[in-house]
């Protein structure tokens, strides 16, 4: 395939770095974009699944422009030029194998700047892989996103965001989700390697009855990083759910974690799971979970909880046999472990790396 | 025979309040012993000190686990050498599957499994450690982690509180098996057998004493104002306990110096 022709260019070196990002570039997707700093470099696709630039995107179907600036107006790009991915779903056709993104602030200082939108049609079904990174050797860099996303009736939309970023990175990543009739919209987010500066809260509009939302958060927060980091949801529709789990753990950073879920007609449900876990003195964990009801008959409920490792769970361990840096990485890896999220290796090993440290520190 | 467990006057404080004094106990291999008393009368902190947490301090007195002083032990050095304890509430272990940890043990994987069944736990090897678990349910995953450990000392903080009939008596058939009372159906040892080899040791703390109907217990004490008052046969102590109260009981037991360890 072309493909890996084109992948087999990239140093060896920032190929590590997308497969830390879940990025895979040797067994089969269903598509690939792949964008290192304004250009976009790859397309691919199968029937059923468009991956195109946004540009070319507008070009070949004038309706596209109706869509983009739908959800984020002031976000609406001045210049059509600029780059992002445009992904496509039609109605009814369910992609099995994953499809990957991935975008790269390639050169010390880059500054990336996207617009992206994905679509799927009724009844479409997509697997997305969002890969963001910066190269191996850039410490450096601004990455600035909006993407506008819509689930239709009866879709269904599993993303899983994986970031990866220098130590001075900054990024600014803003979104809107927008769900119809049963349509479901899963989210998960992984951001293990901190940043200078990480600032995102999405909306997720549940805009059509029975339309469900269930994202997972997991961050960790090194010495010098900042990350806040939630999602707000609107229950606009009845019969229509939500459910946020978010796991922060810091190594010496910060780590705002957010979330607000907002029933705005009666008959909606959501639950907010929100724990910050601190591992040094250091650090600081603000967890700010909102909850909104505009009328009554609303289920809404949250369980916050920032702490170190208790000393009581580290203490039963003991009384089981288990070492003491074994007790603690059992503890901790328990807490990243928010179930569902199915991590590529590279990250899993991420995860093992920092569970180390973390258990030695101890 | 050297004593699995041996206290000698022992003295605890908790943050500078004391909490146990004169503490005297002798636990032979293959004996079990259960501890009366009532709320606040220090058994769980026994149970603490001899598992070793820090924060029972011992002021005086020593405990020998077979023959080896431990006073100073870290509570993991007492893991390692066998001394193994059935929490009353054990804390919560978020995102960690009961199953998993059953396998971290150094025990075979098939002990966990067989065990798991017969404590009807099957379904709960996907579950968070001790989240959402009922009374019953903790305690039974507590014997279970305890099984698949594998003490020679059982230290059992409580094991039916909160648990029903039905389950009460899977728990006590556990508590056999882990006490080396009765062998398991997998491994069908005769009963002559096992209670000329067993070498296993338990203490297990009882509030309601349900659980002597189950486990044939060999020394009961009564722990009072943080002190052994009396010692003797666990249902005899039991049934006096029952009719007259704890002060009554202890008065009673010592004046008529019924027991054999009294």
């Amino acid at each position: 395939m072309a493909e890996r022709a084109w992948l087999n260019l990239l140093p060896p070196e920032d190929r590590a770095c997308l497969s830390r990002v879940g990025i895979d570039l040797e067994g089969e997707r269903a598509g690939t974009y792949l964008q290192v700093d304004q250009n976009p470099l790859f397309f691919a696709g199968v029937e059923g699944l468009d991956i195109l630039s946004l540009p070319q995107a507008r070009e070949a179907y004038p309706w596209v422009d109706g869509y983009v600036g739908r959800l984020l107006p002031q976000a609406r790009p001045l210049d059509p030029r600029t780059p992002g991915y445009f992904i496509r779903v039609g109605r009814g056709m369910k992609i099995d194998r994953p499809v990957q993104v991935s975008l790269i602030i390639g050169r010390e200082g880059g500054r990336q700047e996207v617009h992206n939108v994905i679509i799927l049609e009724e009844g479409a079904s997509l697997n997305l892989i969002i890969g963001c990174t910066s190269g191996a050797c850039v410490r450096r860099g601004i990455h600035l996103s909006s993407t506008e996303t819509f689930v239709g009736r009866r879709a269904r939309l599993h993303l899983t965001m994986i970031h990866h970023w220098g130590p001075e990175v900054e990024v600014y990543p803003q979104g809107a989700t927008w769900v119809e009739e049963q349509g479901a919209y899963m989210y998960d987010y992984v951001c293990l390697s901190g940043a200078r500066k990480l600032v995102t809260n999405p909306q997720v509009l549940l805009a059509g009855e029975g339309g469900i939302m269930r994202s997972q958060t997991v961050l960790v927060s090194p010495p010098g990083s900042s990350l806040d980091v939630g999602s707000q949801v609107y229950l606009r529709a009845s019969g229509t759910r939500a459910e946020m789990v978010s796991r922060a753990l810091t190594t010496g950073g910060e780590v705002v974690s957010r979330g607000l879920l907002a029933g705005e007609v009666s008959g909606v449900r959501g639950h907010l799971e929100c724990h910050g876990l601190l591992l040094t003195p250091q650090g600081r964990v603000l967890a700010v979970p909102e909850l909104e009801a505009k009328t009554s008959q609303v289920e809404l409920s949250h369980e916050a909880a920032v702490g170190q490792v208790e000393e009581e769970a580290i203490e039963y361990l003991l009384a089981r046999g288990f070492p003491r840096q074994e007790a603690v990485s059992i503890i901790v890896r328990g807490f990243l472990n928010v179930g569902r999220v199915d991590l590529p290796p590279a990250l899993k090993e991420e995860i093992d790396r920092v569970i180390r440290l973390t258990a030695e520190a101890h | 025979m050297e004593p699995l467990l041996l206290v000698e006057d022992l003295a605890v404080e908790i943050g500078g309040r004391p909490i146990l004094e004169n503490i005297n106990l002798e636990i032979k291999p293959g004996e079990v012993h259960v501890l009366f008393g009532p709320n606040g009368s220090g058994k769980s902190s026994l149970l603490g000190t001899i598992m070793g947490f820090p924060r029972y301090r011992v002021v005086r007195g020593k405990i020998y686990f077979r023959g080896e002083d431990i006073t100073g032990l870290p509570v993991e050095e007492r893991a390692a050498r066998g001394i193994g304890l059935a929490f009353q509430r054990p804390p919560a272990l978020r995102g960690v599957l009961l199953g998993q940890l059953l396998e971290r043990f150094k025990g075979d994987g098939e002990k966990a499994r067989l065990g798991a069944r017969e404590l009807n736990l099957e379904d709960f090897l996907d579950r968070e450690v001790n989240i959402g678990f009922s009374g019953g349910e903790t305690k039974r995953s507590e014997i279970l982690q305890l099984w698949v450990q594998d003490p020679q000392l059982a230290l059992l903080d409580e094991p039916e509180s909160g648990v029903d009939v039905e389950n009460l008596a899977l728990i006590g058939r556990a508590i056999n098996y882990l006490l080396e009372r009765e062998s398991p159906p997998w491994e069908g040892k005769p009963l002559r057998e096992l209670r000329r080899t067993r070498s296993k040791g338990g203490l297990i703390i009882t509030h309601t004493g349900h659980i002597l109907n189950y486990v044939d217990a060999d020394v009961g004490h009564v722990l009072f104002q943080g002190s052994i008052r009396c010692s003797g046969n666990p249902r005899e102590l039991f049934s006096f306990i029952q009719k007259v109260g704890y002060s009554e009981c202890i008065r009673c037991v010592n004046s008529r110096e019924v027991g054999e360890n009294g």
